[in-house]
Parts: structure tokens; C-alpha cells; sequence
């Protein structure tokens, strides 16, 4: 072999890995972007720009990259948007960007750990009644194949109706949606111990109570988290659907629906852009713990 | 494991048959008995509602504890035993919602709810064929299409693949459903904005998991197309693709639920004056909720049922796979 030095090794590192691709991917993206939003803004702009007088082709492109309400807004006045509500505007004000990702977090994470703890219990449930197996496993297993989310607005508008509002309505469909996986992945991991394993158990004579906290629950751990990664992005799409049908003024998806109201294309970008960044956040926090608690398992990552 | 199953049901010196049918019995006469309460309502009721239950839990363990010899019986019991919850389920929701008279803005009975889909079949049909056959379908196909066809086509660049994978895996996360007010807004308030926001949410599912599944196929299989001298594409028709249809069908299901949620959403952001979510944002609005039961129970139908088809297809398209073959 030829010269291994610590720079090529790194190149290789680089490119054999993940790092180059996703990044050559990434502004793959940009680029067509760029190229989209010249595409897609150019008849309204090059209309108003004709309306002004004579224009260069330069002129147009620099037009569609900063139009006011853009059909498709080039990435960087997304940034700027992002920028500007995050960082220029009070975090208590309305027109922040971080008031509203907080209340919609809020109800994300409120909705997730009910959820969670729900779907933990109801797993629990599961394993120990067959009867409850046979009879309320099929239906869980069926209701993931159901549109719940289309029952999001008349659970915020019930609630209402009877007094409960702000947080709890959202909540509970955050909940509601994060169950299920959790459910499901919990069952799949409580029985996940093999016959030897339990047959072990018993001859500890242990008492189903301590087989489920020392043997099955350590168990089903990996399955868990896999599960609560699903639902906690499901808990945060819930928050945001439960945010549209009410005229909500706080929140994500009241930021949504007002910027289609209004017509404020960057909005609506700005608002999915920081939507994205916290399922993306809120995913990773849950592989940190993951990662943590299959660590102290003694599990080699 | 069936003789862990078994022991519960020789514990009792009832033969199962027997309790069987007394608890079917007592099930029966306690439901018909609470529901000619119901207009005297008060404690009586309560007591008797209550005794419903617990005769329905006794008759849904007894037929739970069974294990038949037969499997015909065997798939029998397996349909049975969730349909007697369910029924159980729909009878408590019926006495309670009239026994408390629940105002039916807050939760209608489910007669209200049935009366009210055999009265607006017409309406309900019409939602169905907005939303369902014209933008859940051609999204459905397009985007499945597209995701499909990307992944075979990234999938000669190992370098495209590195680089889109974890992309794709981030995006199958991220709240796409937002994408919503924008299609309507570039596609207009017609299906063919509901189809693109569908098609924006089942390319990714499909893009991850046909890549991940024509990776399925082991190495050593891999080397045996070699010593055929197979070509690259005819390796993936013979080999790769057989092996990834698992992977597929897991984001065909997958899809199939996460369509029908947008194109319903996605109505939440204008639409015409029909679809199933227009229907139900409009009816909300006018506090008519048991036609948005209505709508939701034919969203969850054929939510079930589309799902139900992808099921059957894949046991005929994967009977090679250990978790459909039996025994």
C-alpha cells in the first residue's frame, strides 16, 4: 500500500463515510432550490419587474431570490425569517418564533409522557390478562391502521365546549397518537425474554412482579426507545394538527394557518423549518437516552 | 405455551362449555335488561350496567381461555373474541351516553352515529371519492411510484445512497404534514393538492425502506448470481427485489395509513365543499358531531379495510417469508 498518513486516512474516513455524502446530498438540495425558486417565482416577478420598466436577466433571478411573497422562498430568507423571530424578537412576544415552538412543545411533550406512560401500563396490561390480549391487542393493532389524526379537531373543539382549553385538549392528542407505538413496541419487548430466560426466573422462584421488573423490562428496554422515537414524533404532528382547526393564535400550527391565510409563504416555511429542527431535537434526545440506558446495561454501541 | 394456556380453563371444575354458554346467557338477558332501564335511568341502571360488564369480561376471559384442537376454530376464536369486545365496547358507550344523558355534542351514542350514516349516505359517499379515490389514491401511487423508483435508482451509487439514507430516515420524522398550506397554495383548493401533499409524505417511507430491502439479500446469495454471471439487472429482478419485498410492504402499510391522514389534514387548509376533512371541520363548526363520527368511522373503515388489501397482497407476494410461513 502506498502513503497512509493521517491526512489521507481522514479523507477516506470522510468520504467511505457519512459525513461527504450527506453533505453533498444536503446542498444538492440547496442548489435545486435555488434553481425551483427562480423557476417558480419568475412569472409574478419578472411581471412586477416589466410593470418598474426595463430589466436584466441578472435583475430577475436577484428578484425571485427576495420577493415579498414568494411562491417558493429561496432558502436564505427562510434563514433570515428563522433568524429574525428567534433571535430579534423577545422570546415572550407573539411575533417570536420560540413562543410559539414552546407552546407547541409544551403540549408535545405533556401529550408524550402521558402517552408513554399509558402505552407502558396498557403493555403491562397486556402481558399479564390473556384475556385482554385476545380481546384489546387486535384493536390497538387496528387503530394504528385508522386516520386518528381526523378526530384531532373535534377533541380540541369538545374540550372547549365544556371549559377545558389551552393545553390539555392538545395534550391529549399528542397522547393519544403516541400510545399506540409505545403499546405495541412495549408488548413486542416484555415478551421478548426467550423460554430459557423465564424458565430461569422460575427457578428463582421469582413472583411475576419481580420477572417483569428484572428480567422483562430490562428486555424490552431497546424496543421502548425505538417506539418512543416513533411516537414522539407522532406526539409533536399531533400537537401541531391539534393547533389548526380551532383559529388557535398561539403555536406552530397556528402559525401555519395563518401564514396560508395571509398568503406569507416564508412564514409557513419558517414555522415548518423550526417544526423540523424540534422532531429532529426531540428525536435525538430520546437516542441520548437510548444510548445512555443500553450503556449502562453494558451494551457496546 | 398452550398448556400455560391451558391450565386456567381445567382449573375451573365448570366444564368450559358450560360457563361458556351461561355467561353468553347472562350477557344477553343483562343487556337487553339494561337497555329497557334505561328510561328509568338511576341506580337500578348503574347496577345493572355494571353487571353487563363483568358478564361480558367472565364471557370474552372463558372464550379467551380456550384453545381448540381445530385452526379453523382456532382463527375463529381470534375474530370472535375482539369483536365481542368491540360490541361490548359500543353497548357501554350506548348506555352510558343515555343513562348520564351526555349531551351528544359531547358524545353521541353510537345509534345516533348509525342513524346518522344510513341518513347522509350520499354526502358521506361523495366525501369518500373527493378525498379517498381521487387524492389518497393517485398520491398514494405517484409518490410510492416515485420513492420506488428513486431507490433503484440510487441504489448502483453507494455514494447517493450514504448520503440520501440518513436524510430520508430524518425526513420520515419530521412533521411533513406541514407541507399542507403550501401545496394548497401552489396546486390549489382541488384533490390535486391533497394528492401532492401526499405524495410528499409516502416518498420518503418508501425511498428508506426499498433501499434497506434490496440490501436484504445476504452475501452469500449475492455471490451465488455471481457465479451465474448475472447481469446487475438481473440480479435485482431475480434476487434483490424478491428479497426487499418485506421492506416494501412494511412502507406500503405504513403509507397507506399516513395518505389518508394527509390528504385529510391537508383539507383542514381549503378545500371545496366537499371531502371527508372539510366535512368534518365544517360539521364541527356547526357542533353536528355525530356526523363527524360518521365521517371518522368511514376514515377508520376504509383506513382498515386498504390496509386489510396490502396485507393480503403481501402474503401472496412474500409466502416465502418466515413470518407468513407457518409450521
Amino acid at each position: 500500500m502506498g502513503y497512509t498518513g493521517p491526512l489521507r486516512r481522514l479523507t477516506r474516513r470522510l468520504v467511505g463515510g457519512r459525513t461527504v455524502p450527506v453533505l453533498t446530498v444536503c446542498l444538492a438540495i440547496v442548489l435545486v432550490w435555488y434553481l425551483a425558486a427562480i423557476g417558480l417565482n419568475w412569472q409574478t416577478e419578472t411581471q412586477k419587474l416589466a410593470r418598474a420598466g426595463d430589466y436584466t436577466v441578472t435583475e430577475a433571478i436577484a428578484a425571485t431570490w427576495s420577493a415579498q411573497r414568494p411562491v417558493l422562498p429561496a432558502p436564505h430568507q427562510i434563514v433570515a425569517e428563522v433568524w429574525k423571530t428567534v433571535f430579534d424578537v423577545r422570546p415572550t412576544s407573539p411575533r417570536s418564533l420560540l413562543f410559539h415552538a414552546w407552546v407547541t412543545l409544551s403540549s408535545t411533550l405533556l401529550g408524550f409522557v402521558i402517552g408513554s406512560a399509558l402505552g407502558i401500563l396498557i403493555a403491562v396490561g397486556i402481558l399479564h390478562s390473556r384475556t385482554l390480549d385476545k380481546s384489546l391487542m387486535p384493536w390497538i393493532i387496528t387503530s394504528q391502521t385508522i386516520p386518528i389524526l381526523a378526530i384531532a379537531p373535534m377533541i380540541i373543539v369538545v374540550l372547549n365546549s365544556i371549559g377545558v382549553s389551552g393545553l390539555l385538549p392538545k395534550a391529549f392528542i399528542s397522547t393519544y397518537l403516541s400510545f399506540f407505538p409505545v403499546t405495541v413496541g412495549m408488548v413486542k419487548g416484555l415478551r421478548s425474554p426467550d423460554r430459557m430466560l423465564t424458565d430461569l426466573m422460575h427457578t428463582y422462584s421469582a413472583t411475576p412482579f419481580q420477572t417483569l421488573l428484572k428480567l422483562r423490562f430490562p428486555a424490552s428496554l431497546p424496543f421502548l426507545f425505538t417506539s418512543m422515537k416513533v411516537a414522539v414524533a407522532a406526539s409533536l404532528v399531533g400537537a401541531i394538527v391539534g393547533e389548526l382547526p380551532t383559529g388557535a393564535v398561539a403555536g406552530l400550527g397556528a402559525r401555519l394557518l395563518a401564514g396560508s391565510y395571509y398568503g406569507q409563504t416564508v412564514q409557513i416555511w419558517s414555522a415548518l423549518v423550526m417544526a423540523s429542527v424540534m422532531a429532529g431535537v426531540l428525536v435525538w434526545l430520546v437516542g441520548l437516552a437510548e444510548q445512555a440506558a443500553l450503556k449502562r446495561q453494558g451494551a457496546r454501541s | 405455551m398452550s398448556d400455560a394456556r391451558l391450565a386456567p380453563a381445567l382449573a375451573s371444575r365448570a366444564t368450559p362449555e358450560a360457563r361458556l354458554a351461561a355467561f353468553a346467557l347472562l350477557t344477553v338477558l343483562l343487556a337487553i335488561g339494561a337497555f329497557l332501564l334505561l328510561p328509568v335511568g338511576g341506580w337500578p341502571l348503574l347496577l345493572v350496567g355494571l353487571l353487563f360488564w363483568a358478564s361480558a369480561w367472565g364471557l370474552t376471559s372463558s372464550l379467551a381461555a380456550l384453545s381448540p384442537a381445530s385452526k379453523a376454530l382456532d382463527r375463529l376464536l381470534s375474530i370472535a373474541i375482539p369483536a365481542l369486545f368491540g360490541v361490548t365496547i359500543l353497548v357501554l358507550w350506548e348506555l352510558i351516553v343515555r343513562g348520564l344523558n351526555v349531551p351528544p355534542v359531547l358524545l353521541p351514542p353510537p345509534s345516533a352515529i348509525g342513524s346518522e350514516i344510513a341518513d347522509s349516505t350520499h354526502l358521506l359517499w361523495a366525501d369518500l371519492v373527493q378525498t379517498f379515490l381521487k387524492a389518497v389514491i393517485a398520491g398514494y401511487v405517484l409518490g410510492c411510484g416515485a420513492g420506488f423508483l428513486t431507490a433503484i435508482l440510487i441504489d448502483r451509487s453507494p455514494f447517493l445512497k450514504r448520503g440520501l439514507l440518513p436524510i430520508g430516515n430524518l425526513v420520515s420524522a419530521l412533521p411533513i404534514i406541514g407541507v399542507a398550506p403550501i401545496m394548497v397554495m401552489w396546486f390549489g383548493f382541488d384533490w390535486p393538492s391533497k394528492a401532492a401533499v401526499v405524495v410528499v409524505m409516502v416518498f420518503f417511507p418508501m425511498l428508506v425502506n426499498t433501499v434497506a430491502g434490496l440490501n436484504a439479500a445476504s452475501a452469500m446469495e449475492r455471490d451465488l448470481m455471481r457465479t451465474y454471471a448475472a447481469s446487475h439487472w438481473q440480479s435485482l429482478l431475480k434476487l434483490r427485489l424478491p428479497a426487499a419485498m418485506p421492506f416494501i410492504f412494511n412502507a406500503l402499510k405504513i403509507n397507506a395509513t399516513l395518505a389518508l391522514i394527509g390528504a385529510i389534514v391537508a383539507e383542514f387548509f381549503g378545500t371545496p365543499i366537499v371531502g371527508m376533512g372539510f366535512r368534518i371541520s365544517a360539521e364541527i363548526g356547526r357542533m353536528n358531531t355525530p356526523m363527524v363520527w360518521a365521517e371518522i368511522a368511514v376514515a377508520a373503515l376504509v383506513g382498515s379495510l386498504s390496509y386489510g388489501l396490502i396485507a393480503l397482497l403481501e402474503r401472496r407476494a412474500t409466502f416465502w417469508h418466515p413470518s407468513i410461513r407457518k409450521g
